[in-house]
């Protein structure tokens, strides 16, 4: 359905005016193949590349090097209209992602107006349909996103990213703006509508937990790459990469009496500008040897499983 | 003993008539973390700011009890408040980046604390800030005092924060969100950390969170606060073993835990929103979101035992 063929996205800027140019190697070399109705959740800390590869998934930013495919397609060879009919996103923050000027059913409507061949009723019956299907109440289309709450929000975003019956939808940090309990509501909204429409989601987070729930496939992105990537089940059950058992020693669940972690990943920030030689996790790793200063891990591991790490197996 | 904090119904309303806190009763002892869980708005933070005197103009604050050892803290005057604020009674925020004031050095903002408090030369302030910032876990110190904020990460400026809020020695230290902005990696630093300076200087921690697995692994106690009120209390035992009140329990089916939660299912979840809570409200303020709401709820609700310092407010403990 979706593919990502060793996509790059570097950027290049000065900090200073008298700095030498400092190229940002946002995202390094991403490869995956997702099948139809598949959720891939990527995980990572911020900074990592995850919402510039999402944007690049969107379409929104050409990759530097490397091929993205919707259906055996090239994205860059579609235009605007055509993507917006097959991928859709939903951004993090329900407050800034809506025109506060317009009225609800204006913003759901848009992407089928921007289409410029759907006539007005047909316009209006989709947007009532979607308003039902994503639980928000009719009377909800003729008022202004202020006098909504953060959940219905992010429910008026969801709806008018599935108004166009796309097929692939990128979700980037869908419910971290939103309470615990709304986060629930909007997970299980996800869920249903996936199963409704047949739907493939690109899941972007930090919430390993949030993951775990919702993905089918799981990529753990560090400093541009996928260093780690497997079925959920597999990922969650058998980590592989260290940096990946780091991540799930630091989910903090709801259970009294366990002590918190020491991931022991020290004090040092990765840098997209800087990254480092050999493999890229080794300054933070608490497993690293001299090899894995010089040596780059990469490639599948024997079995077709990626983890980026000399000691995976 | 003698608690550190002691609070007893406490009530604090904004001008536009919102009754954000309503009768807060909270303690916590040397040595204690207390985690004051929540959603947005719920009047978490607002219970906090109101401890420190730091509400906004024109928000009203009255309680029957808020002391701090022996100082009665609704007689203070702005000036003996401004006296104690920083020094025995510290907190930290959500977002270092805009408690640190970018215009001057980490070192300048932190050696100020010292000379206002104990009025020592800039000499000894800096010492002690860079004692601190070793303490903390910063390496280099003597570099990072001489840096400003935005040359930090995010981690090392909630570093920073700690370790300036550590400067007088507090006895109490409330912390609001320490860790919201954070990387979860950076997450478990820092509350490693908190939890290895409480024991070791006996600090009594107030921790303001809305996520329930902070609380889970931090608190001793807990309080559970629904739209302005602590609608359950008790140890973190308690708590996550046996709840009572239908939103603790709803909230808790809420997080879905790795390899526990059944992946094919959907989450538990409360229906609904938080009712806007005006002056006259009466009844309990979740009856709306309950599915064991009965006409009772409209009505006043005692505060109920269930066990040893484990209260709540709902008409069902009575059966």
């Amino acid at each position: 359905m979706i593919e990502a063929r060793d996509a790059y996205r570097h950027f290049s800027g000065r900090t200073g005016m008298f700095s030498a140019d400092r190229v940002v190697r946002a995202v390094d070399g991403v490869s995956f193949n997702l099948a139809a109705g598949g959720v891939l959740g990527i995980v990572g800390e911020s900074g990592c590349g995850k919402s510039t590869l999402g944007r690049m998934i969107l379409g929104l930013l050409p990759p530097s090097a490397g091929d993205i495919l919707v259906e055996g397609q090239s994205l860059a060879k579609l235009d605007r209209r055509e993507r917006a009919r097959l991928i859709q996103p939903i951004f993090q923050d329900p407050f800034s992602s809506l025109n506060p000027r317009q009225r609800i059913r204006e913003i759901v409507g848009l992407p089928l107006a921007a289409q410029g061949s759907v006539s007005a009723a047909k316009q209006r019956a989709e947007v009532m349909d979607m308003l039902v299907r994503v639980g928000l109440p009719a009377e909800m289309a003729e008022r202004y996103p202020a006098q909504l709450s953060g959940g219905q929000r992010q429910r008026v975003a969801i709806a008018r990213a599935l108004v166009l019956r796309p097929r692939i939808v990128v979700c980037d940090e869908p419910t971290s703006a939103l309470d615990v309990s709304v986060q629930a509501q909007i997970l299980n909204l996800l869920a249903d509508l996936r199963r409704e429409l047949g739907l493939t989601y690109i899941f972007i987070s930090h919430n390993l937990a949030v993951v775990e729930h919702v993905a089918t496939e799981v990529a753990v992105m560090y400093l541009g790459r996928f260093v780690e990537q497997a079925p959920s089940e597999e990922l969650f059950a058998r980590p592989r990469h260290p940096y990946t058992r780091a991540l799930l020693e630091s989910v903090l669940t709801a259970e009294p009496g366990i002590p918190i972690p020491d991931v022991g990943l020290g004090d040092s920030y990765p840098d997209p500008a800087n990254i480092p030689s050999g493999c890229r996790f080794h300054p933070r790793c608490p497993v690293a040897t001299a090899r894995c200063r010089t040596e780059t891990p990469i490639g599948p591991r024997p079995g077709g499983r990626i983890a980026e790490c000399h000691f995976a197996d | 003993m003698r608690p550190v904090l002691e609070i007893e119904n406490l009530r604090v309303g904004f001008q536009d008539g919102t009754a954000a806190v309503r009768g807060v009763s909270l303690k916590v002892a040397r040595g204690e973390t207390h985690c004051l869980v929540g959603e947005s708005g719920c009047g978490k933070s607002v219970t906090a700011l109101s401890t420190m005197n730091l509400l906004a103009r024109g928000a009203k604050r009255s309680a029957d009890v808020m002391r701090f050892h022996d100082r009665d803290l609704t007689r203070l005057s702005d000036r003996d408040m401004a006296r104690l604020r920083g020094d025995k009674m510290a907190m930290i925020f959500q977002e270092p980046m805009t408690s640190l004031n970018p215009a001057y050095t980490i070192g300048s903002q932190m050696a100020e604390v010292l000379e206002r408090h104990r009025h020592v030369s800039r000499a000894k302030g800096l010492e002690r800030a860079a004692e601190l910032l070793g303490r903390v876990g910063i390496t280099a110190p003597g570099m990072r005092l001489a840096q400003y904020p935005h040359q930090l990460s995010g981690g090392l400026r909630q570093r920073v924060m700690i370790a300036m809020a550590l400067m007088c020695e507090p006895e109490l230290l409330i912390a609001d969100e320490p860790t919201t902005a954070l990387d979860v990696t950076v997450q478990a630093q820092i509350l490693r950390l908190l939890q290895e300076l409480q024991r070791e200087l006996g600090l009594a921690l107030l921790l303001i969170t809305h996520d329930l697995g902070i609380v889970a692994r931090m608190a001793q106690r807990v309080s559970v606060m629904y739209a302005g009120q602590v609608v359950e209390s008790g140890s973190a035992e308690a708590l996550f073993h046996s709840p009572t009140h239908p939103y603790t329990r709803g909230l808790l089916a809420c997080v879905p835990i790795p390899g526990k939660t059944p992946r094919d299912q959907p989450l538990g979840s409360i229906p609904g929103v938080v009712p806007r809570i005006g002056a006259g409200f009466a009844g309990c303020a979740f009856r709306d979101r309950c599915t064991h709401a009965v006409a009772a709820c409209a009505g006043t609700i005692p505060r109920r035992t269930i066990s040893t310092e484990h209260e709540t407010i709902c008409t069902m403990a009575a059966a």
